[in-house]
């Protein structure tokens, strides 16, 4: 379960962001849909039913024209790592932890889509497949092998792209490897970005990209009070920014999404 | 024309009456069933509910039929555990109508998993920290102690009386019933409080979240006391309405009184200590999480009202009816604050499911309305019709009601 995870284990996979860099272009987004065999609908603008595991939020610092400031929060899920909300809701153990990854995947063969995982989560990063997947005449051939799609009445979300950690593992071990090098495992997201504000490995590797940016100055997570300790940090140097991050007594709450 | 079926010493309708007013009800029946299909078909894009409101209409009426449906095994426990001798009158009645809605409760949550094949995973991979696996397990259980209660009533039709085997069995229940009420608490407690939990568990909720005692949070207390407070009265205020349909009185009036004043001063007590947990939470849990009171609540669908209307309305004031004996003896203020009870734990249960999901937790989210589809609609519903069918069928087969007979002596 999630609340014992300190095992012996010398990898633990995040995330860091930098919102500074994000022009909220959404290639992010995009990546992510097609490494993981989205389908999409005709009419997509009900985004309360569209999936995006990784969603790009536009917030905004409140103030009126000429002072108004924007800036974008990529979305994935946070792979929380206090108690896993949705991990120890489930009903079924659909939902798991990976002790020795950090990493929060989804079986989506056990999920019988009762959807109390999605309430547990407060960063929205859930998402049900209301309706059967459907892909345009042809297009089932560019599906990626490595990942499942998935049938109607289950819920799904970011798994840090999972199936390339198992990749870079096969490849490391004809190698004669047991180590991932960094960067030799990272999320289509990271890779994708043309502004390389994602960066993802190691954070249990000091020497990692990730371990050190962690370490910044202006490094925050998404509602970091509720204590569940996401494994995705947000970097900006924009105060407003970083406060709209949690919330906090005696502030308005004023940003608008997207 | 079906005479030998009626128990010996009771007037009921004529037989075209009563159908007639089956066959509305099987009518109603019957266009919630056509819709059940359909969402079984088509999925739950039927539903209005979205990646915001993953529980909806259902899972609210789920719980509040569940709550209402504790006047059973509570009447049970007060009847055969603490033997209030008056409530006798009253139990059968008490368990048909737990029946009813824990059985409906089971078909809606079959309706409401997007995989209902997969339903049984829940008894073959539990999770044990989950809330949820111990509803499901004690639902289960429960609705089984529920029908074992139902069925030696069934045997006490006339014609299936006269049968030796229903007979010996019917007779053998009877006996053991004290047994089954007892472990019917024991579960009911459990059940009642996990689906409190659920919500309580939910830490990174803070509309929900609350803090407690060993595994369990406080709404797992709060959602047992509110069940049992306001159960009872959903049972008088049904056995008021059926007194009405069928003009006639069908328990004592003062096996009415004494439910309906254990029910009041529970209720009580029940809001003294709702309102101290919403005290703690507004100034503690709330609080540590960068929130107020005010915020949690948000414009005329999840306004403030809510919770004036659930501990207010429905709570306090039809706690002082239920206690006050000149008011509670008089029919239509007992019949009043019964309705306020029963309606104020289904908002209750309401509030907990919907509002906890649509008061935004990201500082720059926004507000979500939640209304839910016709389809949802017409099978929550159908629970209705279903609870008359089962309760008229009840009333004119089987001997409910130990003491119509001497109520209603035959005219002449
Ligand atoms: S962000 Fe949501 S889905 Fe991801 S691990 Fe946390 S609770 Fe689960
Ligand atoms: S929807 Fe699926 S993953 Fe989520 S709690 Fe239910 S069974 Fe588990």
């Amino acid at each position: 379960m999630s609340e014992h995870h300190e095992v012996a284990s010398k990898e633990k996979y995040g995330m860091v962001i930098d919102l500074d860099k994000c022009t909220g272009c959404g290639a992010c987004t995009v990546a992510c849909l097609s490494e993981n065999n989205h389908y999409v609908r005709e009419d997509e603008s009900d985004k309360l039913r569209s999936v995006a595991w990784m969603k790009v939020y536009k917030v905004t610092n409140g103030e009126p024209f000429p002072n108004t400031k924007v800036a974008f929060i990529p979305r994935p899920c946070m792979h929380c790592d206090h108690h896993t909300p949705c991990v120890s809701v489930c009903p079924v153990m659909a939902t798991d932890y990976n002790p020795l990854t950090g990493i929060v995947s989804q079986i989506y063969t056990r999920c019988i889509g009762c959807r109390y995982c999605v309430g547990a989560c407060p960063y929205h990063a859930r998402y049900f497949n209301w309706w059967d997947p459907v892909w345009p005449e042809g297009m089932h051939k560019l599906l990626n092998p490595d990942m499942s799609p998935r049938m109607r009445g289950v819920v799904e979300k970011c798994s840090f792209c999972n199936h390339r950690l198992q990749k870079a593992k096969d490849k490391a071990y004809v190698e004669g490897r047991r180590d991932l090098r960094d960067g030799e495992y990272v999320t289509a997201c990271a890779e994708d970005c043309p502004t390389k504000a994602i960066t993802f490995g190691n954070m249990k590797d000091p020497e990692s990209a990730v371990a050190k940016l962690i370490k910044s100055p202006g490094a925050f997570r998404l509602l970091e009070k509720l204590g569940t300790q996401p494994k995705v940090y947000y970097l900006s140097n924009e105060s407003w920014i970083r406060a709209l991050g949690d919330n906090a007594l005696g502030r308005k709450r004023t940003a608008r999404p997207a | 024309m079906d005479r030998a079926w009626i128990p010996e010493g009771v007037q009921r309708c004529s037989a075209g009456a009563f159908y007639s007013w089956m066959a509305l009800w099987l009518f109603v029946l019957g266009a919630a069933v056509t819709t059940a299909l359909l969402i079984l078909w088509k999925g739950l894009n039927q539903t209005n509910m979205n990646d915001y409101f993953g529980f909806g209409a259902w899972i609210t009426a789920d719980l509040g039929v569940i709550a209402l449906g504790a006047g059973a095994f509570f009447s049970g426990f007060l009847t055969y555990v603490l033997r209030v001798k008056e409530l006798k009158a009253l139990i059968n009645f008490a368990v048909i109508i737990g029946f009813i809605c824990y059985s409906s409760a089971l078909l809606i949550l079959t309706l409401d998993i997007g995989q209902p094949l997969r339903g049984w995973f829940g008894y073959w991979f539990p999770n044990i920290h989950s809330m949820l696996t111990e509803v499901i397990f004690c639902i289960t259980l429960y609705f089984t102690v529920l029908t074992i209660e139902y069925v030696p009533l069934i045997l006490e039709n006339r014609k299936i009386y006269a049968n030796p085997v229903a007979h010996t069995l019917s007779h053998n229940f009877h006996e053991a019933m004290a047994i089954f009420a007892a472990i019917g608490t024991f579960l009911s407690f459990f059940h009642q409080g996990s689906l409190g939990g659920m919500y309580g568990v939910l830490y990174a909720r803070p509309f929900a979240f609350r803090e407690g005692f060993f595994v369990w949070p406080w709404t797992f207390f709060l959602f047992i006391f509110s069940a049992i407070s306001t159960g009872p009265t959903f049972t008088v205020l049904v056995t008021m309405i059926l007194q009405k349909v069928t003009k006639k009185r069908l328990v004592p009036r003062e096996s009415l009184s004494v439910l309906a004043k254990i029910a009041g001063w529970l209720l009580c007590g029940y809001v003294i200590v709702k309102i101290a947990d919403t005290y703690y939470w507004a100034t503690h849990i709330l609080p540590a999480r960068g929130l107020t009171l005010a915020e949690q609540y948000h414009g005329y669908q999840y306004g403030l009202w809510l919770l004036f209307a659930e501990i207010g309305l429905c709570g306090i004031v039809p706690a002082l009816i239920l206690i006050t004996r000149r008011l509670r003896e008089n029919d239509k203020w007992l019949v009043l604050a019964c309705a306020l009870a029963s309606f104020g734990v289904v908002l209750n249960r309401f509030i907990f499911t919907v509002q906890t999901l649509a008061m935004p937790v990201y500082p720059f989210d926004k507000w979500y309305i939640y209304f839910p589809s016709w389809q949802e609609w017409v099978t929550s519903m159908a629970v209705i019709a279903y609870g008359a069918v089962i309760i008229s069928l009840s009333y004119r087969y089987l001997p409910v009601f130990p003491y119509e007979r001497d109520l209603n002596p035959p005219a002449r």
